[in-house]
C-alpha cells in the first residue's frame, strides 16, 4: 500500500482505481487544479527544469526521490501515512474506542469545517509567493521556493481527497470553492488573514516559512492526533514535506544574519545606515521583521478561550501537540489553563478551563518551539563573536485575535496607549521605508554557485549536491 | 544504561550523529527511526549509538542533510546521548592515531576498550525476552503511552540513619501482561513536567526480582532504587524519578514502560555458573538471578551450577541487601564484599577481590558453562575489565581470545550507568 502507482492519472496510494465515483469526482477536479496552477502558481516557470524531490512510495526509502522535472509536469497525488493496526481514539470522551475510518455524522460540520481552513492555507501561500522567482539570490533558493511551493499544491490535493471522498456534495463544492478564493483579493479572501498579507521580499519568505509554516506543522501534529484516521494518515505524510518548509525559513534567515554578522565585522559597525549601504540587512531591521511576522502567525491559533476548541478536542477531532507523549488523563475536565488578559494598564494572568483554553496551550507550545530556532539565529551572531541578539516579542504584541486584540502592547510587554504605541510603532514593526530597503536588494542571481550580496551561501547542498550544482536548468 | 546493540568490529563503531548547527529539530528522523533510537530535549536531536542499527531510514527523509554525518569511534568513547545534547556544533573527527591506538585491543589500554567486551546476545540458554511492550518503543499506538502499576511494597533496605537511602520497591501490574527475566530493566515515567513543562524522561531501572514474581505466582517486580541527592560530580540535585519512587506509598499508581534489554539474561541450564560482580543499586539484576536460583534449588531445579558473588559498597551501612544476603548458605553462593569507606580500613574494591580470588575466577573464564555479569556505576567497567584481564594472564589464558569467546557465546555482559 505504500508504492505509490504513478500509471494512474493522479499518483496515488490509496487504490484510487478501485473507488469509480471517487477518481471520476477526482478526474474532474484535477483540471481545475492545473488550471489554478497556471493563473496562481509560480510566474514562468513552465519550462524550467528543478532538482525536485517526488515521492514514490511514503517509507524512507522512497518518499524523497530527487530529479530534475519540468514544473508544468509535476505529479501531484494522494498520499497517505500507512494504517497502523487497532489504533484507538486517546482523547477526549471517546477515548479508546476504535478509530473512525468514515466520518460521523454528529462531527461532519466540524471536521469538513478543520479540513477546509487547513486545505486552504495551502494554495494560499503559493499565491502569496508566486513573484518570489523573478528576485531569487540563488539558483539554490529558486529550487527551494519551488519545492515549497509544489508541496503547498500538493497538500491541498490531499485536503481535497478527504473533501471528495468522505463528504460527497458539499466536499466537492469546498473543492471548488478553495480553487475559487485568493489570497489578497478583497472578494473572495482566502479564509486566514495571514494568508491574505503579500510575501513581497525573499526575506518575508524565509520569515513566513520559519514562522507561518510552522503554524502549520503545529496545526498538522495536532491533527495527526485525529480520531478521524484518515486525516491522521494524511497529516502525517504531509508533516515530512512540512518540515523541508522550515527548513528553508530557518536557514534562510541563518544565511541572511551570518553575511550581515560578516559585514559588521569586516566594517566593525553597528551602525543600520553604515550596513544597509554595504548591501546587507542590519540586525534591528531583521527583528522588525521577526516582529511582525511571529505576531501574525501566533494569531492564526484563533481566540485565546473558544468553545470550539473545546468540542473539538472533547470529540476526538484535533489533539493537543505530541498528545500521544502526555502523561494525563487526556479528558482535561476541571483542569485549568493561564490566559492572558488587560487589567487596567497591566497584563494580568487568568485561570480558565483548560478545554476552552486549548488553542492557547496549541500556541503556546508553538512559541516554545519558536524561540528554540530564535534562539539558534543567537549562536549564529555568538559564533561571528558579535553581542547582538533576536528576541521573540511578548506574546500580546501586535496581536488582532482574542482577549489581546486592539490591546497595544510592547515588545516587551508594557500596555501602551494609542499614541505612546504611534510614537514607538516603527522600531517594532517593518516600516515602510524598511520593506523599501529590503525590496532594493532583490534582485535575480542564477549562475550556479553565485549568491546574492545580501545572504551568505548554504553549508550544504540538497541531497548531498554541491552547492554550486545546478539546481535549475533553465530552457 | 549501555545496551550496546551497535555492530562493533575490532572495537570501533561508525557512529551516527546529526550535526546541531545545521537541524532544524523538525523531528521528520525521530518519527522515522524504525528502531526509536533518535531522542530529542529541548536543544538538540541525537542518535543513541547503543540503538542505531545503520539502517539509514532517517537519512532521505531529512529536510537539512544534517542526519547525514558519520565518526568512526573506539566503542567505550562513543558520544553518549547526554553528551551530544549538550553540543552546539560537531566535534571534530578523532585524529588517526587515537584511531589506530583503539583497533589493535591487545596494545591499547583497558581504558579503550572495557565496554566492547560487552557481549550483544545472551547466553545460548537464556530464555526469550519480551522487549519494549509499551512505550515509545512498542508495536501500534494503542501501546504507545506508559501502562500504570500499583505500588506493592516500599521498604529501605540500607541502614536507617544515613544520609544515602535505598529502597526496595515492589510494582503490582494486577492483570496486565508485563512478563520480565532477570537482568531486564523497565522504565519509570515521573509524574508532572520538568522546568520547560514536557513531561520528564522515563528513568530505566533493573529488575531486581525473579521472572516469576518478586511474590512468587504474582504479577509483580521489584526494583532497587537509589535516592539520588547529588550527581555524579557531588553537585547537589534531587533525582526526579528516584525520589518519586522512594518516596511512594503502598497503593500508589506509577507509569511504567518497557520491559528493555534482551542480552544481559541468565542461563538456565541446569549447569551454567554465574560470576556476578557489581557495586550499590547495580545488585538489582544480580539479587533477581540470584533469587531465580535460589527458588530452583529449593525446588531441585539445578544441578552443579555455581554462583560467585563480588559486591561493592562504600560501607557495610550502604550495601543494598546486606541482611539478607548474610542469610543465604555459603555452599549455594560465594559471596565476596568490598567495602572502599569502612573507617581505619583500607580501601577494598571489587577488582582488588576479583584478583584475591583468581584461583577461582580463572578456570570459570575458560569454561563455556559459565557467564559473567557487571553492573554498577560505569567508572567500575575498567577496574572490573582489567581484573579480568590479569586473572585470564595470570592463568597463561590469553586475554583478547578469551575476551572474544565470552562475547561471542555471550557470556560476558556490561551494564553500567
Amino acid at each position: 500500500m505504500s508504492t505509490i502507482d504513478y500509471s494512474e492519472k493522479i499518483p496515488n496510494n490509496v487504490n484510487l482505481g478501485e473507488d469509480r465515483a471517487l477518481k471520476r469526482a477526482l478526474e474532474q477536479w484535477q483540471p481545475g487544479y492545473l488550471q489554478w496552477w497556471q493563473e496562481m502558481g509560480p510566474v514562468e516557470t513552465t519550462d524550467a527544469q528543478v532538482y525536485l524531490r517526488t515521492a514514490v512510495s511514503v517509507d524512507p526509502q522512497g518518499w524523497a526521490q530527487f530529479g530534475h522535472v519540468k514544473m508544468s509536469d509535476y505529479r501531484w497525488g494522494i498520499f497517505l501515512n500507512p494504517a497502523q493496526e487497532g489504533r484507538k481514539i486517546h482523547f477526549g470522551d471517546h477515548l479508546g474506542e476504535d478509530v473512525w475510518q468514515d466520518v460521523p455524522g454528529e462531527h461532519r460540520a466540524n471536521l469538513r469545517r478543520i479540513i477546509v481552513t487547513q486545505g486552504d492555507t495551502e494554495p494560499a501561500s503559493v499565491e502569496q509567493q508566486r513573484h518570489l522567482g523573478q528576485t531569487a539570490p540563488s539558483q539554490y533558493d529558486l529550487r527551494n521556493l519551488f519545492q515549497v511551493n509544489v508541496e503547498e499544491g500538493r497538500h491541498l490535493w490531499a485536503m481535497v481527497y478527504l473533501l471528495h471522498k468522505h463528504f460527497g456534495r458539499d466536499g466537492r463544492e469546498e473543492g471548488e470553492a478553495l480553487l475559487q478564493r485568493r489570497s489578497g483579493e478583497t472578494d473572495n479572501p482566502r479564509i486566514l488573514q495571514a494568508f491574505n498579507e503579500p510575501t513581497p521580499d525573499w526575506l518575508s519568505f524565509f520569515m513566513f516559512t520559519y514562522f507561518t509554516d510552522r503554524d502549520g506543522k503545529f496545526q498538522l501534529c495536532a491533527l495527526a492526533e485525529s480520531s478521524f484516521e484518515p486525516l491522521a494518515r494524511t497529516t502525517k505524510f504531509m508533516l515530512t514535506e512540512e518540515a523541508h518548509h522550515m527548513f528553508v525559513g530557518e536557514s534562510g534567515v541563518a544565511r541572511v544574519i551570518q553575511r550581515t554578522c560578516q559585514l559588521m565585522n569586516e566594517l566593525k559597525t553597528d551602525d543600520p545606515a553604515r550596513l544597509r549601504a554595504a548591501g546587507v540587512i542590519d540586525l534591528p531591521t531583521l527583528q522588525r521583521y521577526l516582529n511582525f511576522h511571529f505576531s501574525v502567525t501566533i494569531d492564526l491559533f484563533g481566540a485565546d478561550q473558544s468553545s470550539n476548541a473545546a468540542i473539538f478536542y472533547s470529540s476526538g477531532l484535533k489533539g493537543r501537540y505530541e498528545e500521544g507523549r502526555r502523561v494525563d488523563d487526556h479528558l482535561l475536565k476541571g483542569q485549568t489553563y493561564k490566559v492572558l488578559a488587560v487589567d487596567g494598564t497591566q497584563l494580568v494572568e487568568r485561570e480558565v478551563p483548560m478545554l476552552n483554553a486549548l488553542n492557547e496551550v496549541l500556541r503556546d507550545d508553538y512559541i516554545r518551539d519558536s524561540v528554540a530556532g530564535v534562539e539558534r539565529w543567537n549562536r549564529v551572531i555568538a559564533k561571528a563573536g558579535l553581542p547582538h541578539r533576536l528576541t521573540v516579542p511578548h506574546k500580546a504584541f501586535h496581536r488582532n485575535i482574542g482577549t489581546l486584540a486592539g490591546v497595544k502592547v510592547s515588545p516587551d510587554g508594557l500596555v501602551l496607549t494609542a499614541t505612546e504605541w504611534q510614537a514607538r510603532a516603527d522600531e517594532w514593526l517593518p516600516s515602510a521605508a524598511d520593506r523599501a530597503f529590503v525590496a532594493s536588494l532583490m534582485g535575480r542571481v542564477v549562475e550556479p554557485g553565485h549568491f546574492a550580496h545580501w545572504i551568505a551561501p548554504p553549508a550544504i547542498g540538497i541531497n548531498r549536491q554541491p552547492v554550486d550544482f545546478e539546481y535549475v536548468r533553465f530552457a | 544504561m549501555s545496551g550496546l546493540a551497535t555492530p562493533v568490529a575490532g572495537g570501533m563503531i561508525r557512529q551516527h550523529l546529526i550535526d546541531p548547527e545545521i537541524c532544524i529539530r523538525c523531528n521528520t528522523c525521530e518519527a522515522t527511526c524504525p528502531v526509536d533510537a533518535i531522542t530529542h530535549d529541548d536543544r538538540n536531536y541525537v542518535v543513541d549509538a547503543s540503538k542505531c542499527n545503520l539502517c539509514m531510514a532517517c537519512v532521505p527523509p531529512c529536510p537539512t542533510g544534517s542526519i547525514d554525518n558519520w565518526r568512526e569511534m573506539p566503542l567505550p568513547r562513543a558520544y553518549s546521548v547526554q553528551e551530544q545534547l549538550g553540543w552546539d556544533v560537531l566535534p571534530e573527527p578523532l585524529p588517526a592515531e587515537e584511531l589506530g591506538e583503539a583497533v589493535t585491543p591487545t596494545t591499547a589500554t583497558t581504558a579503550l576498550t572495557a565496554a566492547s567486551w560487552s557481549a550483544t546476545l545472551p547466553p545460548w540458554s537464556a530464555a526469550h525476552a519480551y522487549t519494549n511492550l509499551y512505550g515509545p518503543g512498542a508495536k501500534g499506538t494503542a501501546r504507545q503511552s506508559p501502562v500504570r502499576a500499583a505500588v506493592a511494597g516500599n521498604v529501605r533496605v540500607t541502614e536507617v540513619g544515613h544520609d544515602y537511602d535505598t529502597h526496595h520497591i515492589v510494582l503490582d501490574f494486577g492483570a496486565l501482561p508485563f512478563p520480565v527475566l532477570e537482568g531486564q530493566s523497565i522504565g519509570i515515567v515521573p509524574p508532572g513536567v520538568d522546568a520547560h513543562g514536557r513531561p520528564h524522561h522515563p528513568r530505566q531501572y533493573s529488575v531486581a526480582s525473579p521472572r516469576d514474581g518478586e511474590r512468587a505466582g504474582y504479577n509483580n517486580l521489584s526494583l532497587t532504587v537509589k535516592r539520588v541527592l547529588e550527581d555524579h560530580q557531588g553537585q547537589p540535585v534531587r533525582g526526579v524519578a528516584s525520589n518519586h519512587l522512594c518516596d511512594l506509598q503502598v497503593g500508589d499508581a506509577v507509569q511504567v514502560i518497557g520491559p528493555f534489554g534482551a542480552s544481559f539474561l541468565m542461563p538456565n541450564h541446569p549447569k551454567s555458573h554465574l560470576v556476578m560482580i557489581c557495586t550499590g543499586t547495580g545488585s538489582a539484576p544480580m539479587r533477581a538471578m540470584t533469587e531465580r536460583r535460589r527458588r530452583l534449588r529449593r525446588a531441585g531445579g539445578f544441578e552443579s551450577g555455581r554462583l560467585l558473588l563480588f559486591f561493592g559498597a562504600r560501607t557495610a551501612q550502604e550495601l543494598p541487601y546486606f541482611g539478607p544476603l548474610q542469610s543465604l548458605p555459603g555452599d549455594f553462593i560465594d559471596i565476596h564484599l568490598a567495602f572502599s569507606r569502612t573507617p581505619g580500613q583500607p580501601r577494598v574494591y571489587v577488582q582488588d577481590l576479583m584478583r584475591q580470588h583468581a584461583a577461582k575466577l580463572a578456570p570459570l573464564l575458560a569454561d563455556p558453562d559459565a557467564s559473567f555479569y557487571v553492573c554498577g556505576l560505569r567508572a567500575m567497567e575498567d577496574g572490573v575489565i582489567s581484573a579480568l584481564r590479569d586473572v585470564a594472564q595470570q592463568a597463561g589464558l590469553d586475554w583478547p581470545t578469551v575476551a572474544g569467546t565470552l562475547q561471542r557465546e555471550g557470556r560476558l555482559h556490561l551494564e553500567t550507568y
